[in-house]
This record gives C-alpha cells, sequence and structure tokens, in this order.
C-alpha cells in the first residue's frame, strides 16, 4: 500500500508542485480547463498522499478506495496528481488531449482504469459512486467511494436524483466533494441557478454535511476523518475553493474557467507557484 | 414451410394460439440468471410489476434495487455497480429507459464498457391505449448507433427468457427490447438461441423474397409467408432477434437466394432493424427492399390490432411489402 504523508507541509509542498504541472500539462494541450483543476490541487493532494487508501504499485487493487471524478474537465489535476502518486508515466504529461493519448481531455475508465469511471458530461458521476458504495456494501466491503463534483454539475437533475439515492439507502461509506468555487461557464453559479442554501438542501436529502476552506490540507484530512465516523449517512464536505488558486489572474475569473494559458501567461502562472506569489525569491523547479 | 431444424410450435396456426408477453420472458430469464449467479442485480424505477422484475424481486429481494421514477439514476446506478463486479439488470418503459437516459447509457455504460442490461419494456405501438407518448419506437435507432452495445429484440416469451439468461453472461452493455401484449408463442425450448445468430423460421425452395423480422411480429412474417405461399410465391423469414451484431452471414445468404428483401419491425422504418439491414445489403449484397414498420409518425391511443392495422404492420401488409420487393426486381431493379 501507498505511504501516506503525514506532514501538512510536505503536503502542500506536493500540491503545489501539482499546479505547476497542470499549468504544463494545459499549456502543451492548448485547450482545457485552468480554474477548477488550480482550485481543486489541495484536496486531490490531499487524497492521493493521505486520506485513500491505494496502491500506484496495484491499481486496482480489491481494497483500494474508490475516487470517482464527476466533473470530468478538472481531470488535469487529477492526472497531474497521479503522475505524482507513481499511476501514470511523467513522459505522458505532455500528451494530454493528444491523439492516441492516454490522457483524453475527459477521463475514460477503459483507457486507464484506476480513474474507475468516464465523466465528462455533467451530474451522473455521483449516481454511480453511489451505485458502486450500494454493491460494495451488498458485499460487506470496508473500502470507501469517494466522489469529488462540481457545484456547477448541481444544476443537473441526475445529480440530485443521487443525492436522493444516497440519502434513502443511507450509504455511509460513501463521501462526497464538491467544488464550491462559485464559477460556471457562463458565470457566477448564484446568477446561473442559485444553489444556495446548499447545505440546506443536502441535509433535507438525509445528508450529513461538513463545510472547510478547500485549500486548507488539514481541514480537508481532518473532513473526511470525521465523515468515516458517520454510520446513519452519507457525508458531503462543502469545500470552499477559489478557482485558479494559485494563479492570481486567473483566481475568481469565469473566464478562466475553460481556458488554457498562454506561452506568457504559462510562464507568469509557473513564476507565480514557484515564488508562492512572491513570498519566496528563490524560484525553484 | 416451418423450418424443421428451428424446432417451432409446429402447430400454431392452427390451434388456438398460445400467446404470452414478451415481457414474462424477461421476468423468467431475470430469476434463471439470479439463480445461475449472485452477481445479478435488478434495478427498476418504479414499474416492478408491469417489467415483470417482481419476478426476480420476490425471489431475490436483497439484491432488488428499488430507484423510483428516475430513469437517468437507474441507469447510472447500474453502471456503478457493473464497475464495483455487478452484473445489473436495468427495467422501466421503452420510452422512459432508453428514452430518457441516451447519454448516461453512452457515457456510463458503452463508453465505460460495463455489463449493465437495460431492459426497454412496453415498446413498440401495441402498448396501445396508452398513446403516442408510451410508444417507444425509436430506441432501436438510438441504442443500435452506440459503440460497444448489443441490441435483442426477442420474437416471443420463450426467446426472451433465453434472451435474458444469455444477455447476463456476455460481458457487454446490452439492451432488450420486449413488449407488453400477450403474442403468439412460436419457439420451443428446442429452438436454438445465441446471440449474434438468426433463426430461419420459414423456407421453401426458390424463394423470391426474405421477410427479416425481429420482435412479436416475426409471427405476421410467418402468417405472411404462409399467405404467399398459397399464391405461389416462396419465401423466407428470417427471424433477427439480434439487430446488433447483425447476422450478416444469414442476412446476404437469404438476399442472395430470394433477390428481395422486406424488413418488418414495430420500430419507425428510419434507423431501426430496416436501416441496420439496408447498411448491410447496400456494402455487401444490393437488393430491392421494402420496409414495414412505423412510417415516422407518432402513434396514438387504440387497440394493439387497431393500430397495428392502422399504421400497416399485419400480415397482409408484409405480404403487399412483399409483391412489391419482387416486382421492383424485374423492373432495373430499383425502379
Amino acid at each position: 500500500m501507498f505511504e501516506k504523508i503525514e506532514d501538512i507541509e510536505k503536503l502542500e509542498n506536493a500540491a503545489n508542485k501539482i499546479r505547476q504541472d497542470v499549468i504544463r500539462m494545459l499549456l502543451a494541450a492548448g485547450s482545457g480547463h485552468s480554474a477548477g483543476p488550480l482550485g481543486m490541487a489541495d484536496v486531490f493532494t490531499a487524497l492521493y498522499f493521505n486520506v485513500m487508501n491505494h496502491d500506484p504499485e496495484d491499481p486496482l487493487w480489491e481494497d483500494r478506495d474508490r475516487l470517482f471524478l464527476s466533473c470530468g474537465h478538472i481531470v488535469p489535476v487529477r492526472y497531474a496528481t497521479m503522475i505524482h502518486a507513481g499511476y501514470i508515466s511523467r513522459s505522458e504529461l505532455k500528451t494530454l488531449r493528444k491523439l492516441g493519448s492516454d490522457l483524453q481531455g475527459h477521463p475514460e475508465r477503459v483507457r486507464i482504469p484506476a480513474l474507475e469511471s468516464t465523466s465528462g458530461p455533467l451530474g451522473s458521476g455521483l449516481a454511480q459512486a453511489a451505485g458502486y458504495a450500494y454493491a460494495a456494501r451488498m458485499d460487506k466491503k470496508r473500502f470507501r467511494v469517494f466522489c469529488v463534483t462540481s457545484d456547477g454539475e448541481h444544476n443537473a437533475g441526475n445529480h440530485w436524483e443521487a443525492v436522493l439515492f444516497a440519502g434513502k439507502n443511507k450509504l455511509s461509506n460513501l463521501t462526497a466533494f464538491i467544488d464550491r468555487n462559485n464559477i460556471q461557464i457562463d458565470g457566477y453559479t448564484e446568477q446561473i441557478m442559485p444553489l444556495e442554501p446548499l447545505e440546506d438542501k443536502y441535509k433535507a436529502f438525509n445528508w450529513h454535511v461538513l463545510h472547510i476552506d478547500g485549500h486548507n490540507i488539514g481541514e480537508i484530512i481532518d473532513s473526511v476523518n470525521h465523515a468515516r465516523a458517520v454510520y446513519e449517512k452519507p457525508t458531503v464536505i462543502i469545500c470552499h475553493t477559489t478557482p485558479g488558486k494559485g494563479v492570481d489572474f486567473m483566481e475568481n475569473d469565469p473566464e478562466w474557467h475553460g481556458k488554457p494559458p498562454d506561452p506568457d501567461q504559462a510562464k507568469e502562472a509557473l513564476h507565480q507557484l514557484r515564488t508562492l506569489g512572491g513570498k519566496i525569491k528563490g524560484e525553484h523547479e | 414451410m416451418l423450418n424443421k431444424k428451428a424446432h417451432l410450435v409446429g402447430d400454431m396456426f392452427e390451434r388456438g394460439q398460445v400467446s404470452e408477453p414478451t415481457r414474462n420472458g424477461y421476468g423468467n430469464g431475470l430469476v434463471a440468471a439470479g439463480e445461475r449467479d449472485e452477481r445479478v442485480v435488478a434495478l427498476c424505477a418504479d414499474l416492478t410489476d408491469s417489467t415483470r422484475t417482481s419476478y426476480f424481486k420476490e425471489k431475490f429481494p436483497e439484491r432488488f434495487v428499488e430507484i423510483g421514477v428516475a430513469e437517468q439514476l437507474l441507469n447510472t446506478v447500474a453502471a456503478g455497480m457493473a464497475a464495483y463486479g455487478k452484473i445489473p439488470f436495468t427495467a422501466s418503459y421503452a420510452a422512459f429507459s432508453p428514452g430518457r437516459t441516451w447519454e448516461q447509457i453512452r457515457t456510463t455504460v458503452a463508453l465505460n464498457d460495463v455489463p449493465v442490461k437495460i431492459a426497454g419494456c412496453h415498446a413498440g405501438i401495441s402498448v396501445g391505449p396508452d398513446g403516442a407518448t408510451h410508444q417507444a419506437l425509436e430506441d432501436i435507432a438510438t441504442m443500435r448507433t452506440i459503440p460497444n452495445m448489443t441490441v435483442i429484440y426477442p420474437c416471443d416469451a420463450v426467446e426472451g427468457k433465453k434472451a435474458t439468461l444469455e444477455a447476463a453472461f456476455n460481458g457487454k452493455p446490452t439492451y432488450l427490447r420486449f413488449a407488453r401484449e400477450a403474442t403468439p408463442v412460436m419457439t420451443t425450448q428446442k429452438t436454438p438461441f445465441k446471440i449474434g445468430e438468426a433463426v430461419t423460421m420459414w423456407e421453401q425452395k426458390d424463394p423470391q423474397v426474405a421477410i427479416i423480422a425481429s420482435g412479436p411480429l416475426v409471427y405476421e412474417a410467418l402468417v405472411a409467408a404462409r399467405k404467399l405461399s398459397e399464391s405461389k410465391i416462396g419465401a423466407i423469414v428470417l427471424n433477427m432477434h439480434t439487430i446488433k451484431p447483425l447476422d450478416g452471414q444469414a442476412l446476404v445468404r437469404a438476399a442472395k437466394t430470394a433477390g428481395a428483401v422486406v424488413s418488418v419491425e414495430e420500430h419507425q422504418i428510419t434507423g431501426g432493424l430496416g436501416g441496420a439491414v439496408a447498411e448491410h445489403l447496400s456494402r455487401t449484397f444490393p437488393v430491392p427492399q421494402e420496409y414495414v414498420g412505423m412510417p415516422d409518425s407518432f402513434g396514438e391511443s387504440g387497440e394493439p390490432d387497431e393500430l397495428l392495422e392502422k399504421y400497416g404492420m399485419k400480415a397482409k401488409d408484409i405480404v403487399n411489402a412483399a409483391k412489391m420487393a419482387i416486382q421492383r426486381k424485374s423492373s432495373n431493379g430499383f425502379g
């Protein structure tokens, strides 16, 4: 099994490296989404390097925790994290979205089985994760099923059908994360189709609800541990995140939802990440 | 004449017809699959009795999952269960599943390549009085264009059971199409069934037309062949129970022997069995083809037989189509 990193600072450094790789991948790809992957780098780092039981040497290990990514468009952050964890060769990093690559623009399970599922069309990931968790419980399996969702995909009926289903069936082995970054392609979520009060909605559907700072790795880890102790309900962790986190000109701007950086922007983004926004002088790879 | 090797009900025309809905075959097949393998689970969208999922629910309550009126959830939950390692069957009316949930089936079942078995019940116009909203007539088209998908349309309740049981273990995303009405039972336990292998139900020396049929209308095709025989016109009737993968060999053999084909299905004439037949023959052995099916139209309320009559899917319509196809052979072939 993969050795977990307990040191928060080390995890933060890993998240920073993953953000840099996201920028490199998107630059090479020439298309794709920037804001979401950067915003969720801390959650993915915490999941792969601390929270989940898994083994890159044995990607389909029967007792691994399962991670479903419902909002497939942020997959560059998952690929980058999986490169760091050893699932994917670093040489593939610049093949994102290129002909013949396993790193498809949106994730495909058939190409990389450890992705657990195929996603891109929004609103269907939680239902698959819930079906998986239901089946695992039938067989008394002990692993946990995680599902990362976006706030924008909460517009979709299929998602709320799954929220109903998981609540009804008390799927306590299922933990969902919401990337609550308040943006979607056409603008701010509360203008497009207001989601608030989001917490009350989930509570009304019989879920346990937690709020965290999605960039605080300690909080991410603690929240998952908290969810493990909730036996009667599925838990949703609302991760308040900054879209484009770590690159100032990308942060909080819906414009950056669905486009990649150009070479100059990528250079500036990497500079900001390496220096932690100017906090450190030396710029190391 | 009825093909002896098909071991059909020999006196099906003479005695009072034994009729049973093909959906009963689904229920019975599901139970048989469940008995054979513990991985088999059944999901249903609030239509447990009418889809006959109830047979399975009674026997294996712990392996039955009630989904409620949510067809998108039905197939996405099943996709997750299949990714885990279960063999999930999902059932609703075909107008709703696959009708309402095409993209989920495409992405989470077919692109994921997980073995979810989608049973579309109450398919075709013969669902009757419920009217156009409930008469799924486009589902073969929407399912067969999805890569990785197998599409099966059993002709009677006996074949329905065999198809369901075999689909459980084919390891592939599969669409099974069933009907509500009791329709004649033509096949027996001995009738061969293998996914992807058409069954020759009727054959004669020097046939002039091959009738390619799927689903309960195979019976109308047999009645039509019998009528044609009375007018000294020889025919072949192929039961094309698997529309994808299509049995191209059997189809081409029939087209070569007869020189003209008629496709018969309770589905739009665009995109269904007729489309699959035309696509295959146009590349391999083009012959005149006529289509018996829904003429690019919505249905309406009415008794099943009245509707089949009104929209031209009875034996006499097949006879007329056969004569038309034969006639076209002697003009310029496609005139």
